[in-house]
């Protein structure tokens, strides 16, 4: 790829910038105009991503549509971007939520155009994260996506926004820093021994540290990634933001932007430290497994069915995490998968306590009941998403819980029982919630008066709800194109097994299970 | 020996103008006096192209005592850089305020030709000289504001202060030459080839003086007291100018002189520097942290980079040196920008300078709070802003050279700043309220600083390279 020629992805990651730039040129009145403008370009975000998606060589593990351009010579910092496997699916769910979120925005009527250039730089930062592989540039994305979040939170929020905002930053920031300097002392080591001074990940990849020095830098780069999941015990800045942010801020926080986390432990904490990591996965797969039922158990309790949601968050990627830390095909597979069911399922979640929220201004279980009557469109959506988000088999939930824990089941039997329970939970507080929201009496006389889902809403709920049941039902297009490259990933991690302390605990399972 | 008039080009191109703005300013009338700024600016703009030219050049003045190389050139620039940004930012400000045009301009000439004297000085005295001119014309300049009595309080302390620091620097100038015989650096580190054990006492505390001058110049902990009453007091044009200028000229006399020269002094008392760096950063921050004045926390804010700058001393030459240089240009650009849209908030009948004057900016004055939210995110070291660039290479110096527990404690501390300047933008785009549309002053040239204010941040976070590798060059053009 010649350096001044966009290739495909920097093309993608282009057009929400062009879009966001525009937009600052129409006029402040045209506030039509702007959501025209933002929505082209996401859907276009959209569109060129699924040619990506058809340029992707599903049988490759290797990293595709690789460019590479120098952009500190001197302190080998590149532009270095690629896609393979693992980020492919996340890139196409963050085009594909990206024009839902900017629908699902029609009631924002206050400061539309500088919501809109938020969002649309959001998008930007976000899939850069996605395809980033030089850690430096990684890091300017991951830090780039805080600001447009913060002020979605902070300017549109409800009325603790300030301050979950910048609980938000603050919690964020506070594991990324960390991180920065074990980039920069991962890239120093890298050049004192090979004498190759570089950010590249797919050369870091290949240094070999000795352990202590792994152990500490795994630490710096799982603690940014556990605060951005959230595993437990870091996930207190969740409830705080999802509550608070706007109902396409919730979509995306909950959506995508989480997903970074998993996403970074995959792509980076565990093939640069693999050592580390794999000592680690007894401790991280123990507070994956409190996450799951703690989450639940939470939860379970609350009042607010946005907190409910955002509860439901920390169990869910308690699951991904669990299947992340066996080191197997089924469990890391499967990981990756309800990434992606987590992000449909608990984005339309989002979008439906959204669309409630803008008819009664409420949020409170106790202030519905009964209303299947009144909006039987709705409550039949709910009611798939919520089967969605429990794992019912046919939905795509099932799938990704059935994975990990199959995965998991070869490694650690006794977590894998705990985490079990923690689906059954699950099922109890959505059915409990939705029972209380749905049925029963129509007694509140304001929600008599409630109008169901218009066309423009059953609009932005349809694609999210078919890809829910496509992906149910027929996961193996995805799963496929996962697969060569979660094999390639755990083939690295295990072929430099040259650190003795690494496997005692747990690789004996797993070096079984990595047959393929 | 001939005389090399070269080296002195910068300053005195500079010095001429402001002779020049000094004398007409007797013969202007009242609403001519616009014209000052302009010519200082084109002084200013000349003497840039100067440097340009002079670019690669490696010569001396005045036996060695003035030196002419990329070092001093690169600094002369920030200086340039400074003043221009300065002066546009103030035309309106000093008209407003009753602030006497021709004397401000001509005072901030003055103040650069003492620094441009400062980063070219391979002699003490001569360094001593260009100092004094410098802190004398900042000293008039922070109090110029005659109407404001905190104006006059802040010049009195800082002059207090200021002669307390020159006093040190004296000392230790006479000692140092009263132990090596000479006042040239060049002889001096030629005579100073035993390690630092083997020093005469006297010398040493000629060192220790001047690190404790050259400290209280740049506002390192504990010899920061002055900063934040003089910083509040001060016309908010010359705080930025201060900020910045003053002690880019500080680091580059503390550079050339202890760092480089000195250097064997600066491995081996490598400790107290640690600390001073730790406590520098640590204390400003924290500080900043409570103060209900933007101007106030941006004074503590600049104790705190100075902070992160002796990260880069203590790491040292190889590694430290170019990061230091690239980090005072960006801080350069963020640091006169904030300032400038400060200035442009304050009003006639008090100071408009609190956290809740900047209530609800964003949307009444949509360029200027963008453009603060750049800068206080680039100071916060948000990527990709010149800021960040500017941490990136320090903290990347420090684990380089195996200061990785300076690195950390650095991010932590920047990590604490993101709370204070984060403030701002709650305020600015979260709240209600502040300043009324008509309090803010209508100035299109204070908009143009703010814009390459912008442009600097913007580009140095996205397209550093050209400029590190200038930074790389200027620092390794010390002989």
């Amino acid at each position: 790829m010649a350096a001044f020629a966009l290739g495909n992805l920097s093309l993608l990651l282009a057009i929400p910038v062009i879009g966001a730039m525009l937009l600052v040129l129409i006029p402040r009145q045209k506030s039509k105009a702007h959501f025209t403008c933002a929505l082209f370009f996401t859907s276009l975000a959209f569109l060129w991503s699924l040619n990506i998606l058809n340029q992707f060589d599903g049988a490759k593990g290797e990293m595709q549509l690789v460019e590479r351009v120098p952009w500190m010579r001197f302190y080998g910092i590149e532009y270095l971007v690629g896609i393979d496997g693992i980020s492919l699916f996340l890139v196409l769910l963050t085009t594909f939520l990206m024009p839902i979120a900017i629908l699902a925005s029609w009631s924002v009527k206050d400061k539309i155009k500088e919501y809109l250039f938020f969002m649309l730089i959001l998008e930007t930062g976000m899939l850069g994260a996605f395809v980033a592989l030089d850690l430096f540039l990684f890091y300017v994305f991951w830090e780039v996506m805080l600001i447009p979040m913060y002020f979605l939170i902070g300017v549109w929020g409800g009325p603790r926004r300030i301050y979950a905002a910048l609980k938000f930053v603050l919690y964020t920031m506070a594991g990324s820093l960390l991180m920065l300097v074990a980039i920069i002392y991962l890239a120093t080591r890298h050049a004192q021994l090979t004498q190759v001074l570089t950010f590249d990940l797919l050369q870091l990849c290949d240094l070999h540290l000795p352990f202590h020095e792994q152990v500490w830098l795994f630490l710096a780069f799982a603690l940014s990634f556990a605060i951005k999941v959230p595993v437990f015990p870091f996930h207190t800045w969740l409830p705080d933001a999802h509550v608070e942010a706007p109902t396409a801020g919730s979509v995306i926080l909950a959506a995508i932007l989480l997903k970074l986390g998993t996403y970074g432990f995959v792509r980076f904490a565990i093939p640069l430290f693999p050592a580390a990591a794999l000592a680690a996965a007894p401790v991280i797969i123990a507070l994956a497994v409190v996450g799951i039922i703690y989450g639940a158990l939470v939860a379970m309790m609350q009042a607010d069915i946005k907190k409910l949601v955002a509860y439901s968050s920390v169990s869910h990627l308690g699951f991904v995490m669990l299947g992340l830390f066996v080191f197997n095909l089924q469990g890391v597979q499967g990981g990756i998968y309800q990434m992606l069911n987590h992000g449909l399922s608990t984005g339309a979640l989002f979008l439906l306590v959204g669309m409630i929220y803008d008819r009664r201004h409420t949020r409170m279980i106790e202030d519905f009941g009964g209303l299947w009557k009144q909006l039987p469109v709705f409550s039949a959506l709910l009611l798939l998403v919520t089967f969605s988000s429990i794992g019912l088999p046919g939905l795509n939930g099932f799938v990704g819980e059935f994975l990990i824990l199959l995965g998991a089941f070869a490694v650690t039997p006794g977590w894998t029982a705990a985490a079990a329970t923690g689906m059954i939970l699950s099922a109890i507080y959505m059915l409990w919630m939705f029972r209380r929201v749905i049925f029963g009496p129509l007694a509140n006389p304001e929600n008599q008066k409630l109008k169901d889902l218009d066309r423009r809403e059953i609009l932005i709920l349809a694609p999210v709800v078919a890809l829910i049941i496509f992906m149910g039902v027929y996961p193996q297009p995805f799963l496929s194109r996962v697969k060569p490259s979660v094999d390639l990933m755990l083939k690295r991690v295990f072929a430099i097994q040259g650190m003795p302390t690494a496997v005692n605990n747990t690789a004996g399972g797993e070096t079984k299970n990595d047959g393929r | 020996m001939d005389v090399n008039l070269l080296p002195l080009l910068p300053a005195t191109q500079v010095l001429l103008t402001a002779l020049v703005v000094m004398l007409l300013d007797l013969f202007l009338k009242e609403n001519e006096k616009g014209l000052l700024a302009w010519i200082g600016l084109l002084g200013l703009v000349l003497c840039g192209v100067e440097t340009m030219l002079l670019w690669g050049s490696q010569d001396g003045a005045f036996g060695d005592t003035l030196l002419l190389d990329n070092f001093a050139l690169f600094f002369t620039q920030i200086f340039l850089g400074a003043a221009g940004l300065t002066i546009l930012a103030s035309i309106h400000y000093v008209r407003e305020t009753r602030i006497n045009e021709g004397e401000f301009y001509a005072l901030i000439l003055f103040a650069t030709v003492g620094m441009i004297v400062m980063a070219a000085a391979n002699d003490l005295i001569v360094f001593f000289l260009g100092l004094e001119t410098m802190s004398v014309a900042v000293y008039i300049l922070t109090g110029m504001w005659r109407a404001s009595s905190r104006s006059s309080e802040a010049a009195m302390k800082y002059f207090l202060m200021g002669a307390f620091a020159t006093g040190f620097l004296l000392y230790g100038i006479a000692l140092i030459y009263g132990a090596t015989g000479s006042t040239n650096l060049n002889e001096i580190s030629a005579n100073l080839v035993e390690p630092m054990t083997e020093w005469p006492l006297y010398l040493a505390g000629g060192v220790l003086l001047l690190l404790i001058g050259f400290a209280f110049k740049v506002g390192a902990v504990p010899f920061h007291f002055w900063i934040p009453d003089v910083y509040e007091g001060a016309p908010t044009p010359v705080t930025g100018f201060m900020s910045v200028a003053v002690k880019a000229a500080a680091f580059a006399a503390w550079v050339r002189i202890l760092m480089h020269k000195l250097s064997p002094f600066d491995s081996d008392w490598y400790g107290p520097l640690w600390l001073m760096a730790i406590a520098t950063m640590t204390v400003g921050n924290l500080l900043a942290l409570s103060q209900p004045s933007v101007k106030r926390m941006l004074a503590y804010s600049s104790i705190a980079h100075a902070g992160y700058l002796l990260i880069a001393l203590v790491v040292g030459e190889e590694w430290g040196g170019p990061s230091l240089l690239f980090y005072l240009v960006t801080y350069a650009f963020m640091t006169v920008g904030a300032f400038a849209v400060l200035a442009s908030l304050t009003d006639q009948d008090g100071p408009r300078e609190n956290y809740s004057d900047f209530a609800g900016l964003g949307f009444k004055r949509p360029f200027l709070a963008a453009a603060m939210s750049l800068f206080m995110l680039s100071l916060a070291g948000f990527p990709p802003l010149a800021g960040f660039t500017g941490k990136f290479y320090i903290f990347r110096s420090a684990i380089f050279a195996g200061h990785t527990n300076l690195a950390i404690i650095g991010v932590l501390n920047s990590l604490l700043s993101v709370i204070y300047y984060l403030r701002v933008v709650v305020a600015m785009y979260m709240e209600e309220g502040g300043v009324e549309g008509k309090s803010f002053r209508q100035s299109p040239y204070l908009y143009i600083a703010v814009a390459l204010a912008v442009f600097g941040t913007v580009y140095l976070g996205i397209i550093p390279a050209r400029a590190l590798e200038w930074s790389r060059v200027s620092f390794f053009s010390l002989d």
